[in-house]
C-alpha cells in the first residue's frame, strides 16, 4: 500500500472514530430527551408537529454538515 | 430506544448504520436512498405509513448535505431543478393521498410493499441492460478509434453518453410550447411539459413509496431528458431537498412521520453523504449507473423477506 493511500485510510478511520463518539453522545443526551416532548406535540397538533419536524431535520442537516466538514478538514490537515 | 410517535422500540445503532450506508450511496449516486431506507425500516418493524413519511423526513436532512457538496462541484442545474420542483410537489401530494386512502384499509403493507418490489426490480433490470449496451458501444468505438488513429480526447468527451440517447433526442424533438434551454445540462431546446411530466411521475412515487424517488427520477433525467449523469445526480439532490420538505410536511400533518427515527438515521447519513459525494469525482457515466444496479435489488429482497415471513429484524 503506498503512503498516500495509507494516509487517506488512516484519516478516514480517525474521522469515523471521532464522529461515532460525537453521534453516541448526541443520540443519548439530546435525542433521547426529545422523545417525550415530540410525542406531546404530535398528540396535540399535527400542523405544529409538522413544522417542528421540518425545523429539526433541516437544523440538524445544516449543523451536522458544518460539523462533518470541519471534522474532515481538521483531521486531514493533521494527518497529511 | 423507544420511539413514542410510531410506538416502536428500535436499536438506535441499527438506525445510525443504515443512515451511514444510505448516506454514502446517496451522496455517490445522487439518490435519496429510499430503495434501501424504506425496506430497512419496514424490516425493523416500523409500520408502512411511518416508513413512507419518516423516510421523506430523513431525506430532507441528508440531501441538504449532499446537494451542497454537489453544488460546489458544479453538478447542479438550478433552472432544471426549480422547474422539476413544481411537478414533483403535485406528484408527492397525489402519492400521499394514495397512502391516506390505503391507511383506512388493512392491506397497506402488502400494496405498498409489492409496488416497491416491482418498481425496484424493473429499475435494476433496465439500468443493467442500458449500461451494458452503452459500455459495449463505447468499447466498439474505442476499437474503431484505435484502428483509425482518432485522438483519445474525442473518446473522453463521449464518456457520458448513453446507448439510449436517441430517446432523449426524440423527447427534445417534442415541440410543445413553451420551449426552454438548459445550458448547464447542455440541452438547447426542450418542452417545459416534458420536464414537468418526468417530475410529476417521480413525485407520485415519492409520495406513495417514500424517499425522494431518485431511483426513478435520476434514470428519467438521464434517459428521457438527456441530462449528463453527474448533473442529473446533483440536480436530483437539489430538487429532492425542496420536494421532500413538502412531502415531510404533508405526511407529518397526516400523522405519518416519526421525526426521532429520521433524526437518529440522519446522524449516520451526514458523514456518509460527504464520503459518497467526494467519490463521484473519480467515476462517471455508465460505470456509476451499472454500480447502482444491485442496490434496488437488495431493497426488493428485504421487502419480499418481510412480506413473506412477516418477521422483523430487531
Amino acid at each position: 500500500m503506498n503512503r498516500e493511500a495509507f494516509n487517506r485510510l488512516r484519516s478516514f478511520a480517525i474521522e469515523l472514530s471521532v464522529y461515532a463518539l460525537l453521534v453516541v453522545v448526541y443520540v443519548l443526551l439530546v435525542l433521547n430527551f426529545l422523545s417525550g416532548w415530540l410525542k406531546q406535540i404530535y398528540d396535540h397538533g399535527k400542523t405544529r408537529y409538522a413544522i417542528v419536524c421540518l425545523l429539526l431535520i433541516i437544523g440538524q442537516g445544516v449543523v451536522l454538515e458544518t460539523v462533518t466538514s470541519l471534522l474532515l478538514r481538521y483531521v486531514r490537515a493533521k494527518t497529511e | 430506544m423507544d420511539f413514542l410517535v410510531s410506538q416502536t422500540h428500535l436499536n438506535a445503532l441499527y438506525l445510525v448504520i443504515i443512515g451511514f450506508v444510505i448516506g454514502v450511496l446517496g451522496g455517490f449516486f445522487g439518490v435519496g436512498g429510499s430503495f434501501l431506507a424504506g425496506p430497512s425500516l419496514f424490516a425493523l418493524g416500523v409500520p408502512m405509513n411511518f416508513v413512507v413519511g419518516t423516510d421523506l423526513a430523513h431525506i430532507v436532512g441528508k440531501s441538504i448535505v449532499a446537494a451542497k457538496k454537489h453544488r460546489a462541484l458544479g453538478n447542479v442545474d438550478l433552472k432544471l431543478g426549480s422547474i422539476m420542483v413544481i411537478g414533483t410537489i403535485v406528484g408527492v401530494e397525489i402519492g400521499a393521498q394514495g397512502i391516506e386512502a390505503l391507511k383506512h384499509r388493512a392491506n397497506i403493507d402488502q400494496v405498498v410493499g409489492i409496488t416497491f418490489v416491482v418498481v425496484l426490480i424493473s429499475i435494476s433490470a433496465f439500468i443493467t441492460w442500458e449500461s451494458m449496451l452503452t459500455m459495449r458501444m463505447q468499447r466498439e468505438r474505442e476499437r474503431e478509434a484505435e484502428q483509425s488513429g482518432v485522438a483519445a480526447r474525442v473518446l473522453e468527451d463521449k464518456e457520458d453518453e448513453s446507448a439510449l440517447d436517441h430517446i432523449a433526442r426524440r423527447v427534445h424533438g417534442i415541440r410543445l410550447p413553451p420551449m426552454i434551454s438548459l445550458p448547464v445540462s447542455g440541452i438547447e431546446r426542450i418542452s417545459l411539459w416534458s420536464i414537468l411530466l418526468v417530475a410529476l411521475v417521480g413525485g407520485i412515487f415519492s409520495g406513495f413509496l417514500g424517499g425522494g424517488a431518485g431511483y426513478i427520477r435520476m434514470p428519467s433525467m438521464v434517459y428521457l431528458l438527456g441530462v449528463p449523469t453527474h448533473v442529473a445526480v446533483g440536480t436530483d439532490l437539489f430538487e429532492v431537498v425542496i420536494s421532500a420538505s413538502y412531502g415531510t410536511f404533508t405526511h407529518a400533518i397526516k400523522g405519518n412521520v416519526d421525526i426521532l427515527i429520521a433524526l437518529v438515521m440522519h446522524t449516520g447519513a451526514a458523514i456518509g453523504a460527504q464520503i459518497g459525494a467526494s467519490a463521484t469525482e473519480y467515476f462517471r457515466g455508465p460505470k456509476i449507473r451499472l454500480a447502482f444496479v444491485p442496490l434496488p435489488l437488495i431493497g426488493a429482497a428485504i421487502v419480499i423477506y418481510s412480506l413473506i415471513t412477516g418477521k422483523h429484524v430487531k
